[in-house]
């Protein structure tokens, strides 16, 4: 009983402190109270209307999507403030009882399991959350405070009703235990089920995959997504029975009026230049864009609720998103999904590139998997390993598509998406050559029950026209070739599914070897690339430079570049000077907002075209703002980000491309709706930038208080003995110490004293 | 003896339940006459319409004590809604007491009321069942978590929406009044137990001991997913299909018999129910075996868990009283003012404590800045939760019910405002250390003088003892 009722009390601990972050950076004066800052200023959050300089169209790069059946979605309005409170802790259990052969009868008796021996003390309650917790308490409400009410959204669906194959209950334990058997020997008898979901219609699917690619440098990008479908529409009518999809996210979509989520939390900077594009690129830090369905009144309310409700849930401090780091682009995120317009006032989008991402937020991405990282790919996801990379970053991305080719109903659809790279050149002994094992520690062993799809690629495209210079091992079962962001690939396909693939060995271990070393002189450079830097000196003013490199020989094409700075930077915009070969280029569209000291950060959207073969140059120029001192960090001399921009482009492709049936293809070219066979969706984030703000010394007034008391205290002290001191005339006494000494030395010598 | 007596009320308890697949008949018939021979429900439902149907209200018939209305042995019989009969007897002192007593069990008891206050009752002075009730709250999310550890073997199927429908939603209906409440389901893959049941040779079967079940839900809990979109508590309904290399599974009592129900609940957590599935007949049967889970075996124990979580267990009624049981809706209308009367006295004092903990901060901060609004809030919870008590005295049970609510919504609200938070508050004796470089060296002055001083009066008194 007592270590049930310790048991209960950790899990009390860990339940007090929903949000991670929040507590881990407890203990710090300036934190806390910028903290608080950001809190009481949350309450007003800006909405102010939107200067435009709009010159030229808005959209050039995507089609608009496919229009939904549906019209409106319905959404929950109605939401109350409640404050809870933690949860008590607990009796142990106790059993319950229902025996129908008992003589107790058979309504539930309970047994005293849990004795009164070990019960546990209960602090008084409002204290403990007032002075103990106190800290954590405004942050766990801020990230708390938006009850679903249920009562609104309480509906009883009369769905189908299985038939039962017995009439009625007999009462008596032997019918019903007979009947169950039967039951059983029928579903028994049945010839055999073969899958889990044979035979039986389902309205969830799981489909997983990883893509191994080895990178131009010698690192190898190994990208999961698993990707989770359900039809039925969560945001219509009341789906509360969760299956496959997480009920955690399923329960945030339809209470908050999501569209569409992505949410990217990435640690490390992919290096596009020399690791070509990725499948799936994120900003360093943690990205989230929402889109809102039209129906959610209050926008501001419903993204301040969600990124604090993500923050509980991925346990990343998310909820630092306020109105001084969220924009409103117009241009550069459209919906993925099936969308109704894009009014894009229903459109969030922040960055916190100083978010450090690590195993706290892996652990619940795992969890939302519906085989966890207990079969399946999901296997290999070792945290130690996964953090012992070069670039690492996990994505959640919720979105509705459609059912079927005809569209006339929507799906959601949940993919994780992580992708990590691993540097083999310099812990190989340079040697490129590399396995699952040596990858992750563990191989393949099992498959997820539940996926009616897993499938390993391993990129072996050749790098060149000549000879074949890799070697996959053991013979994969099919290969694929496709043709990926404007390249033709070809992949080794490992179906998990596949019985003939654990017949051989009981584990799948994909090993790659390199049969002659590979000259890396002739790396292949992206179409798309850029770079970003902070250039000038001193502390008051600098310049951001941002250079876009198109190397397409021939074609040029547009592209959208979001800038956001915060608003201690102040940028000046009639310094601001786009060069290309030489020359002024003038970009169509810019949508410019500037900042508001404290309440919302710059944004900057140009639209700019590319020449073929060239580098553009983009500068700004920025004075540093001195905050108050409060607003700054811990450790203000580590610098302030600016998180990445944003560069989205229709890259015209070497290759055409073929229109692809989105749910045969592989996951990882499906995200991307592309928009015709001649060009391809990309999307590349640049450098996150460290700037150095003017720093005062935090010591100083202590210093001050210190230095002057001293001076007070001194001169106090002699005043003060000046002024109480009696002064009176002294005796000529036997004389100081030397005077004794030498009496001594005269008395040894026999002569007189002095 | 407890159990020899409640029985004939247990089976009855298993009745309703069982006529709730069934449309049910027995309710709502009229009575033009009394039959020659009544039974007692025949008498409530006829009594029915005459009775005063507000909340806390209980209607009480005194019958005759010859009558045949009552069976043999039975001196009170308590119906489904408000009413009870009472088989008159002895002296009128005697069927005073015994009114007392039906009015105390089908309102509120001395126990029922130091449960709902067991927080603020200091330790090891109450049972462990008073600490079994929920906490009062606005709303309740209940979430039923089908756990299937081993989709290899087992593909569990549970039609939740449908058994949602037919069991849970009449009793969240009637429970309406007392709080919100939201249902929904999951289904958990590769969720196991905390502790790996032991193996009995004898039964050829799997066994989890009662000592052992509090470590069984810590590792499912982290799997359970918080209720990210609210505030309300949770309670959880696991049901649980053993692995195939751990089934069948047996839960013990602490004598070592196994629980018929193979079910336990932790008070203010929720149930767990170990379903097991039979093995197939041939062992060369295919994996995975499809079960479809008998909801109503599953409902029933979880609705019985869900009624002694929210403390409406009848083990309290003293052993001569006929209970009816409460029909479709689970829940006699007088058991949903017992509810009502421990929430409402749970609620002022959870609002009492509030305010003094309130209290107790601002007089702990004395420059503590207090805003209109949080003064509001206090003033609105001090005047409803006055109202709530004159209502409860008057025994007004709905108005003083929602006054409650009222008050512990602003109290709660008033009490948590970000504005009133004690670390924005410099402490004063921060302030002191900051100045510390200041006081010291001027303490050491006047240290060095006052201990002068004290020598100086010290010689000064052994100088004229000298001069005697």
């Amino acid at each position: 009983m007592l270590e049930a009722g310790r048991s209960r009390v950790a899990l009390h601990r860990r339940q007090t402190l929903p949000s991670g972050k929040e507590t881990r950076s407890g203990g710090e004066p300036g934190q806390s109270s910028s903290l608080m800052e950001k809190l009481r200023r949350g309450s007003h959050l800006g909405s102010g209307t939107v200067p435009t300089a709009s010159s030229g169209t808005a959209e050039p790069c995507r089609e608009p999507p496919k229009l939904g059946a549906h019209q409106g979605f319905p959404c929950s309005t109605s939401f109350k403030v409640v404050e809870g409170n933690s949860r008590e802790p607990l009796n142990p259990p106790q059993t319950t009882r229902t025996g129908r052969d008992h003589p107790c009868g058979s309504f539930p008796t309970l047994l005293g399991a849990g004795g009164g021996t070990a019960r546990l003390a209960l602090p008084p309650r409002r204290l403990r959350a007032r002075s103990g917790a106190g800290r954590a308490g405004p942050a766990v409400r801020a990230h708390r405070a938006s009850p679903w009410h249920p009562r609104k959204r309480r509906h009883w669906r009369h769905g189908r009703k299985r038939k039962r194959r017995w009439a009625g209950r007999g009462g008596a334990g032997g019918g019903m235990a007979a009947a169950v058997l039967l039951l059983l020997l029928l579903v028994a008898a049945r010839p055999g089920p073969g899958r889990a979901d044979a035979g039986r219609e389902r309205r969830d699917a799981l489909r997983e995959e990883l893509l191994l690619s080895p990178l131009p440098t010698g690192d190898v990008a190994a990208t999961f997504q698993f990707r989770t479908r359900w039809d039925a529409d969560l945001q219509r009518g009341s789906v509360s029975h969760y299956r496959l999809f997480p009920k955690a996210l399923g329960r945030l979509v339809a209470a908050l009026g999501v569209r569409e989520l992505h949410l990217a939390l990435t640690q490390g900077f992919w290096r596009t230049r020399y690791w070509g594009q990725p499948p799936l690129q994120a900003p360093a830090g943690a990205e989230l864009w929402v889109w809102f369905q039209p129906t959610v009144t209050d926008v501001d309310k419903a993204w301040k609720e969600l990124s604090n409700i993500l923050s509980g849930i991925f346990c990343a401090s998310l909820n630092f998103i306020d109105s001084t780091n969220t924009v409103i682009p117009t241009a550069s995120f459209k919906p993925l999904g099936l969308a109704n317009g894009t009014d894009h006032h229903l459109l969030r989008y922040a960055v916190l590139p100083r978010e450090v991402v690590c195993t706290e937020n892996l652990t619940p991405w795992k969890k939302l998997l519906p085989c966890g990282s207990k079969a399946g790919l999901a296997v290999l996801l070792k945290a130690e390993r996964l953090f012992h990379s070069s670039y690492h970053s996990q994505a959640v991305h919720i979105r509705p598509v459609c059912r079927d080719a005809s569209c006339l109903a929507v799906s959601w659809e949940l993919r994780q998406t992580l992708t990590v790279v691993f540097d083999f050149f310099s812990s190989g002994q340079g040697k490129k050559d590399w396995s699952l094992f040596k990858m992750f520690s563990r191989t393949l062993t099992d498959t997820c029950p539940l996926a009616s799809q897993s499938k390993v690629y391993v990129d072996i495209s050749p790098k060149n026209k000549e000879k074949e210079l890799l070697e996959v091992s053991p013979p994969p079962t099919s290969v694929h070739e496709a043709i990926v962001q404007g390249d033709r690939k070809t992949y080794a396909v490992y179906d998990l599914l596949s019985p003939s693939l654990f017949n051989t060995s009981r584990s799948l271990n994909v090993q790659l070897k390199w049969k002659r070393p590979q000259d890396s002189s002739e790396m292949p450079i992206p179409t798309l690339h850029a770079q970003r830097y902070v250039g000038g000196y001193g502390l008051q003013t600098g310049e951001i430079c941002t250079l876009i490199y198109n190397t397409h020989p021939y074609r040029a094409f547009p592209v959208i570049l979001l800038e956001t700075v915060p608003w201690y930077l102040r940028l000046y915009v009639h310094t601001l000077t786009i060069i290309t070969k030489g020359k002024e280029n003038k970009p169509s569209y810019i949508h410019y907002q500037p900042a508001q000291d404290r309440r919302r950060p710059h944004l900057l959207e140009m639209l700019i075209q590319l020449p073929a073969n060239s580098v553009t140059k983009i500068t700004i120029q920025f004075e540093r703002a001195l905050l108050k001192w409060t607003e700054y960090p811990p450790d203000p001399n580590h610098g302030f980000y600016v998180g990445s921009s944003v560069l989205s482009a229709l890259v015209p492709s070497v290759t055409a491309m073929k229109d692809m049936d989105v749910e045969q293809s592989p996951l990882f070219t499906s995200l991307f709706p592309s928009s015709d066979g001649s060009s391809y969706f990309v999307r590349l984030y640049t450098e996150p930038l460290l700037v150095n703000l003017p720093t005062p010394d935090f010591s100083m007034p202590y210093n001050v208080i210190c230095l002057t008391c001293t001076v007070v205290a001194v001169c106090y002290g002699s005043f003060y003995n000046l002024l109480t001191r009696t002064f009176h005339v002294e005796e000529p006494s036997r004389g100081g110490l030397a005077k004794r000494l030498a009496n001594v030395i005269r008395k040894f010598r026999g002569v007189p004293p002095l | 003896m407890r159990c020899a007596i409640a029985a004939p009320r247990l089976r009855r308890r298993q009745r309703w339940l069982q006529r709730l697949h069934e449309s049910e008949t027995g309710i709502g018939v009229k009575f033009p006459t009394l039959p020659a021979l009544p039974s007692s429900p025949e008498a409530d439902a006829a009594l029915h319409r005459l009775q005063d149907t507000t909340l806390g209200s209980l209607t009480m018939y005194v019958v005759p004590e010859t009558s045949s209305l009552l069976p043999q042995g039975v001196s009170v019989y308590v119906g489904k809604h408000r009413s009870a009969l009472v088989r008159a007897g002895g002296s009128l002192a005697a069927l005073q007491a015994r009114l007392r007593e039906v009015a105390q069990a089908m309102s509120f008891t001395a126990s029922s009321i130091a449960a709902a206050l067991s927080d603020r009752v200091p330790d090891g002075q109450l049972s462990p069942d008073a600490r079994r009730t929920l906490k009062s709250s606005l709303g309740y999310e209940i979430t039923f978590s089908l756990l299937n550890p081993d989709p290899k073997s087992h593909t569990v199927d549970w039609d939740i929406e449908g058994a949602v429908n037919r069991y849970v939603k009449p009793v969240l209906d009637k429970l309406s009044l007392v709080a919100n409440f939201s249902v929904d389901s999951q289904i958990l893959y590769y969720a196991v137990l905390g502790v790996t049941p032991r193996y009995d040779k004898e039964s050829s079967s799997f066994l989890l001991s009662a000592h052992s079940l509090p470590h069984v839900i810590n590792p499912v809990e982290a799997r359970l997913g918080s209720s990210a979109a609210s505030l309300y508590p949770v309670l959880n309904f696991l049901l649980y299909v053993p692995e195939r290399s751990h089934s069948p599974l047996y839960i013990q009592d602490k004598d070592g018999a196994p629980v018929s129900t193979n079910a336990f609940h932790s008070p203010r957590w929720g149930g767990i129910m170990v379903y097991n599935v039979e093995a197939p007949a041939s062992p060369q049967a295919s994996l995975p075996l499809h079960v479809d889970v008998d909801m109503a075996r599953v409902m029933e124990v979880f609705l019985a868990q869900l009624r002694l979580l929210f403390g409406l267990s009848q083990d309290e009624v003293p052993p001569e009283f006929l209970l009816e049981g409460p029909g479709n809706e689970g829940l006699a209308d007088w058991e949903l003012d017992h509810l009502l009367w421990a929430h409402t006295v749970e609620n002022i004092a959870t609002v009492s404590t509030t305010l003094t903990s309130l209290a107790q901060l601002l007089d702990k901060i004395g420059n503590i800045v207090i805003k209109d609004d949080v003064a509001s809030e206090v003033y609105k919870a001090v005047a409803s939760v006055q109202s709530a008590v004159t209502k409860l005295s008057l025994g007004h049970l709905h108005a003083a019910f929602q006054a409650s609510k009222e008050a512990v919504t602003s109290s709660e609200r008033a009490f948590f405002d970000p504005s009133l938070l004690h670390l924005l508050y410099f402490p004063d004796d921060q302030k002191f250390a900051i100045y510390i470089p200041l006081f010291l060296p001027m303490a050491v002055p006047i240290l060095l003088s006052l201990a002068k001083i004290v020598r100086e009066t010290r010689l000064r008194k052994k100088e004229p003892t000298k001069m005697d």
